[in-house]
């Protein structure tokens, strides 16, 4: 039996072909209806139909050979591997690790810190906007919010699914408070997060005794709640039209980033006008953030509330008996995520300069949590590789002009871009389950430091 | 008063459309503990499915009456996103039921965006609508039923019955159940556990796709965002009534309905969905397990 499987290629092959068959036909019911017909309105608006039966025919074939190779040739190779691997008895994980590995963190902090002037080195003045605003600035502040959320959901393993509403809060808070007090950014950054933090605790209170997914449906509940809040109280948030011209932030209150204003940056350094600078100028306003937000995560970590988040996290029942009061431990973990939520908020409301419910959907929460379980709940390293892949993956995806050269000119990119982005979420859960970075290192110890794979704990830490 | 009962059965016709979804989500957590995210939008597939096939028949068949045009599109939606959610459940949930608790839901919610934006690209951004399918009203003092609306509660009704002789009655109802109390003593007892998760996935899209047939039916309209919103109340009208309950599901599901037409006649419309969920937060606050939701026993 073991001979006909390692060596019988027929056997393998003819039970290929039958589930290639048998996928073709499922993908063929499957997108006869959506796929095989269009729905359109004509000229009069009344809703016609039309067919498209090649690009049935080509979903079908994907469906049919991706299954056949997987298979017929991905499969068997898959298991061979497997089966080389436990026969040699020799583990992977080598001692020695690579010179890039060991210093992964400091090459990363080094090239971030670089980074605005690298892209205008190279791309110039304007060719770097797009790199330092919609590359850097926003995935740092996906890689803020994920690392946020990480205090509730990977610390504490509290399942939050309403985050973006502390986002939210965060970034109408310096909305409102400039545009009717004219307080400036850095009165309003601390404020903000303080703002966010106080809901954390009033919305961490009636759920403290919630668990699992209740607490998951009350926490969407609650990011819902705020976000139609701020669409129906159109007399201070202006509802759906969102509030424009929130001022920008100072350096520091020295120079403004004001084109006309008198002590403008521009002026004072005697550059010549362009955006590039305010963008730059935010851009470590962001990287600061986030450090401030991976420092308090690891210090946090090492002391007494830390570690009752993550005693809490694997065992609530345990954690009480062991008499750590579980209020204040959710709570502080609610108000601590929420503050790094609501600075994120009002930095987002000063760099968009312009903010509306739309940008505080589900959707928002729902990418944030994706990234922090894609990378591995718990490991900051990992969040932010995923940030990257799933923020930058999706921004690259805008700047693939050139296929419209092989589509046809109203190929629009940008269309595709959510439908990928969902299916890199399904695709990297289902390789790596526990994430990009599924192991890590433990910060209480017996002797000696021992990295542990995640799979061998109950949500993916060491 | 006869404002009240116009507005009851307003909600009753609403709750029966969201009952019939959570009755979904809550089979799906009930046997496999993951919320399924993506429920919401194969429900938004069964709507476009119904509303393919009317375009398909409508166009063939001019003079088709207007009941077996009906059973088409609801027969068809369901076929269609039974398959579907039996696929969706092969690929994106059945590799990691091992793992840990996260991954699923995060599958799930993967699924979801997938679907809506999948829908978005192949059928077009714009809202669909349909001619009024059935128009018959019926007076009964100063109430106003429609034609449709008796149609619905008769037809969620009747659905309503043969699931529940499927699950009390029936050898595979009897597997599911068995299933869902304990995976691993099931399989041990000779059930096919992968076959019950499949079956029962299933018989919720189909469930779903009845819903969303009777949405389109109801409001005229499809677009490929109308997963979310009623997909967030059903799975809301789910944990409210107690989430793995299928009483508890169409009771939430019915409670929901009336809350929320109930609020928009005498309240205002536009915090009709803050209501409902303020409402969901009360009642977990009193009853941590929803009003028909077995308490979680503590094992140390």
């Amino acid at each position: 039996m073991a001979a006909s499987t390692e060596t019988g290629h027929p056997n393998v092959l003819g039970k290929a072909v039958r589930e290639g068959v048998f996928a073709g036909v499922v993908a063929f019911l499957m997108f006869l209806l959506f796929v095989g017909i269009e729905t359109y309105q004509d000229i009069n608006n009344a809703l016609v139909w039309r067919t498209r039966w090649g690009l049935l025919a080509i979903f079908v074939l994907v469906a049919a050979v991706s299954r056949f190779l997987s298979v017929g040739f991905i499969k068997p190779h898959i298991d061979r591997r497997k089966l080389a691997k436990a026969k040699s008895g020799v583990l992977e994980i080598s001692e020695q690790k690579s010179f890039f590995h060991r210093h992964f963190l400091k090459i990363a902090l080094v090239f971030l810190l670089v980074y605005p002037f690298l892209s205008l080195l190279i791309v110039g003045k304007q060719g770097s906007l797009k790199y330092v605003d919609n590359f850097g600035i926003q995935i740092l502040i996906y890689v803020m919010l994920a690392w946020g959320l990480n205090i509730v959901v990977g610390l504490a393993g509290l399942l939050d699914l309403g985050y973006v509403a502390f986002y939210a809060v965060g970034a109408y808070s310096y909305a409102l408070l400039s545009s009717y007090f004219g307080f400036s950014f850095w009165l309003l950054l601390p404020m903000s997060g303080i703002l966010a933090a106080l809901w954390g605790i009033i919305l961490g209170f009636p759920v403290l005794r919630l668990r699992g997914d209740y607490l998951a449906i009350v926490t969407l509940a609650f990011g819902e709640i705020i976000r139609l809040v701020l669409i129906n109280w159109t007399d201070v948030t202006k509802g759906t039209f969102g509030i424009s011209g929130i001022a920008k932030a100072s350096f520091f209150g020295i120079w403004s980033f004001d084109t006309g204003s008198a002590n403008s940056f521009v002026k004072a350094w005697g550059l010549s006008a362009s955006s590039v600078y305010y963008k730059i100028f935010l851009f470590y306003v962001i990287l600061a953030l986030c450090m401030l937000t991976a420092y308090v995560t690891i210090r946090l970590r090492r002391m007494p509330i830390g570690r009752a988040w993550e005693a809490l996290r694997e065992d609530e029942i345990a954690c009480r008996s062991l008499g750590i009061n579980t209020v204040t431990t959710k709570l502080t973990a609610f108000a601590t995520g929420a503050m790094f939520g609501g600075f994120a908020g009002s930095f987002f409301a000063t760099r968009q300069g312009f903010v509306s419910p739309e940008s505080f959907v589900f959707l928002e929460s729902a990418v944030i949590l994706a990234i922090v379980v894609l990378g591995g709940m718990g490991s900051l390293t990992g969040i932010a590789i995923a940030a990257v892949v799933m923020v930058g993956g999706t921004e690259v995806l805008r700047e693939m002009s050139f296929l419209k050269v092989v589509f046809g000119p109203d190929f629009t990119p940008e269309l595709y871009r959510m439908l990928l982005f969902g299916l890199a979420m399904i695709i990297v859960m289902l390789f790596k389950p526990r994430g990009f970075v599924g192991s890590r290192e433990p910060t209480a110890f017996l002797k000696e430091r021992r990295a542990v794979s995640g799979s061998f704990t109950k949500e993916g830490h060491g | 008063m006869e404002y009240f009962i116009q507005q009851l059965i307003n909600g009753l016709t609403l709750g029966s459309i969201y009952g019939l979804v959570a009755i979904g989500y809550t089979m799906v957590y009930g046997i496999i503990g993951m919320i399924n995210f993506a429920h919401g939008d194969i429900f938004m597939l069964g709507g476009f499915a119904a509303l393919i096939v009317f375009l398909i028949l409508t166009s063939f068949f001019a003079g088709i009456p207007v009941a077996l045009l009906l059973l088409l599109m609801l027969v068809i939606g369901m076929l269609m996103t039974g398959l579907w959610n039996w696929t969706i459940e092969r690929v994106a949930y059945r590799p990691l039921r091992g793992s840990f608790r996260l991954a699923p839901l995060i599958t799930a919610i993967g699924m979801s965006i997938v679907l809506s934006n999948f829908i978005q690209v192949t059928q077009g951004p714009r809202n669909k609508p349909i001619p009024p399918l059935v128009t018959d009203v019926f007076h009964v003092g100063g109430i106003t039923v429609s034609l449709k609306q008796i149609l619905i509660v008769v037809i969620t009704a009747v659905l309503l019955f043969a699931f529940w002789y499927i699950v009390n009655k029936t050898p595979l109802g009897r597997a599911q159940r068995a299933t869902e109390q304990d995976r691993k003593m099931a399989a041990l007892l000779g059930v096919d556990v992968d076959r019950t998760i499949s079956i029962t996935f299933i018989m919720g899209a189909a469930l779903a796709a009845v819903a969303g047939a009777m949405y389109l039916m109801y409001y005229g309209v499809a677009s490929f965002n109308d997963g979310f919103i009623p997909g967030v109340k059903a799975f809301t009208a789910a944990v409210l009534g107690g989430i793995g309950s299928l009483p508890g599901a169409v009771l939430g599901g019915l409670l929901i309905g009336l809350i929320e037409s109930l609020w928009s006649a005498y309240f205002s419309i536009a915090y009709k969905d803050v209501a409902t969920f303020a409402i969901l937060a009360f009642v977990l606050i009193f009853k941590p397990t929803g009003i028909l939701g077995r308490p979680e026993v503590e094992k140390v």
